[in-house]
């Protein structure tokens, strides 16, 4: 099982786990929780896609000669996109902990089972 | 019973089409265009060490800009949806439990230490792995910190949006510039671009860089003082 294998397989399993925690968890807390992991699993498979066996980082110093990047750094373009993913995630999560606060405030209560407005 | 079923048959579904996509991957061996394009042009265009910089701050510098306004409009809404909580916020109640000594002390020794650090990491975003935005999340930490040793400090919103706002001016006057002197919005070459590998060097790219740490960290810091100064209502 080579590193990018196991680096897919890991983040595969965390988006499982994540969306199983977020169905099956009544606290709104674990949720956000549950759909962090899962978000965490994503960003692993797409940093794993760029990945390739025997090249290194792609920045351009000692290690890699300007003119023989093209062969020597990975693909750089899935990391950017993780980049904005992570950021995007964090606001993401930011804004689910807020609603939480100000459920909690009107309810006094975590459990979203106790939130039927919007259920039919 | 039945919702905890359908999960799991909807979660095995997922697994196999996750399983499917793992047995036949196989790495890529060569760059595609794009990427490779990246790897070759980065270094005689922008004049950064760090491929990834380049993309982000340039190639896709309006990109960065929107990312910063979903942070923006993110920092805003928490500090929205917890304004009702915050007027209750007052003197009354009891005082939490004081951090010790240890926190204490190593919080105010630590704090300006990492300051230094973020600012380092968006300083050199051009050169080393890092930048803007994981510069700005390590001051934000830095906040994070404070708060934990003593939740009753009060920081400044009004220095904090300052910061905030000149920030996210001076990267769209930045990205003008562009327009005008070169080749286009966002575009960092009306600087020079200098040694390669060095501090000052691939044009307006770490001046960009950094104004987007600056924001990033007061964004992140306004939203964890929105939720800090939040209490419940008694």
């Amino acid at each position: 099982m080579s590193l990018v294998t196991l680096a897919l397989a890991g983040g595969f399993a965390l988006i499982l786990i994540g969306l199983y925690g977020a169905l099956n968890n009544r606290n709104i807390l674990r949720i956000i929780i549950a759909f962090t992991l899962a978000n965490t699993g994503v960003h692993l498979v797409l940093v794993a896609v760029g990945y390739m066996p025997g090249r290194t980082a792609p920045i351009l110093d000692a290690a890699v000669p300007v003119n023989q990047a093209n062969a020597l750094i990975i693909d750089p373009v899935p990391q950017a996109l993780v980049l904005t993913a992570i950021v995007i995630g964090l606001g993401v999560t930011a804004l689910m902990l807020a609603y939480a606060l100000r459920l909690f405030a009107s309810r006094h209560t975590l459990d979203i089972s106790k939130f039927t407005e919007l259920k039919w | 019973m039945i919702n905890r079923l359908l999960t799991v048959a909807f979660l095995a579904g997922l697994a196999v089409i996750f399983i499917q996509l793992l047995s036949g991957y196989v790495p890529d061996t060569d760059l595609n265009l794009t990427a490779s394009y990246y790897a070759s042009q980065t270094a005689p265009d922008l004049g950064a060490q760090n491929v990834v910089t380049g993309i982000i701050v340039t190639y896709r510098g309006l990109d960065t800009l929107g990312e910063v306004t979903v942070l923006f409009l993110t920092a805003a809404i928490v500090a929205l949806v917890l304004v009702h909580g915050r007027a209750i916020e007052t003197e009354r109640g009891p005082k939490p439990f004081p951090a010790g000594e240890l926190l204490q002390t190593g919080s105010h020794l630590l704090a300006p230490m990492i300051l230094l650090l973020g600012i380092y990491v968006f300083v050199n975003g051009h050169l080393t792995p890092g930048g803007g935005f994981q510069g700005g999340a390590i001051v934000a930490s830095a906040v994070l910190l404070l708060l934990l040793t003593d939740p009753m400090r009060r920081f400044s919103h009004r220095l904090i949006s300052r910061i905030e706002s000149t920030a996210g001016l001076l990267f769209v006057a930045i990205g003008l510039l562009g327009l005008l002197f070169a080749g286009g919005f966002l575009d960092a070459r009306f600087l020079p671009q200098g040694w390669f590998g060095a501090l000052f060097s691939a044009g307006a790219i770490p001046l960009i860089y950094s104004l987007i740490g600056l924001k990033v960290g007061a964004e992140f810091s306004s939203m964890l003082l929105s939720l800090s100064e939040t209490e419940d209502e008694k």
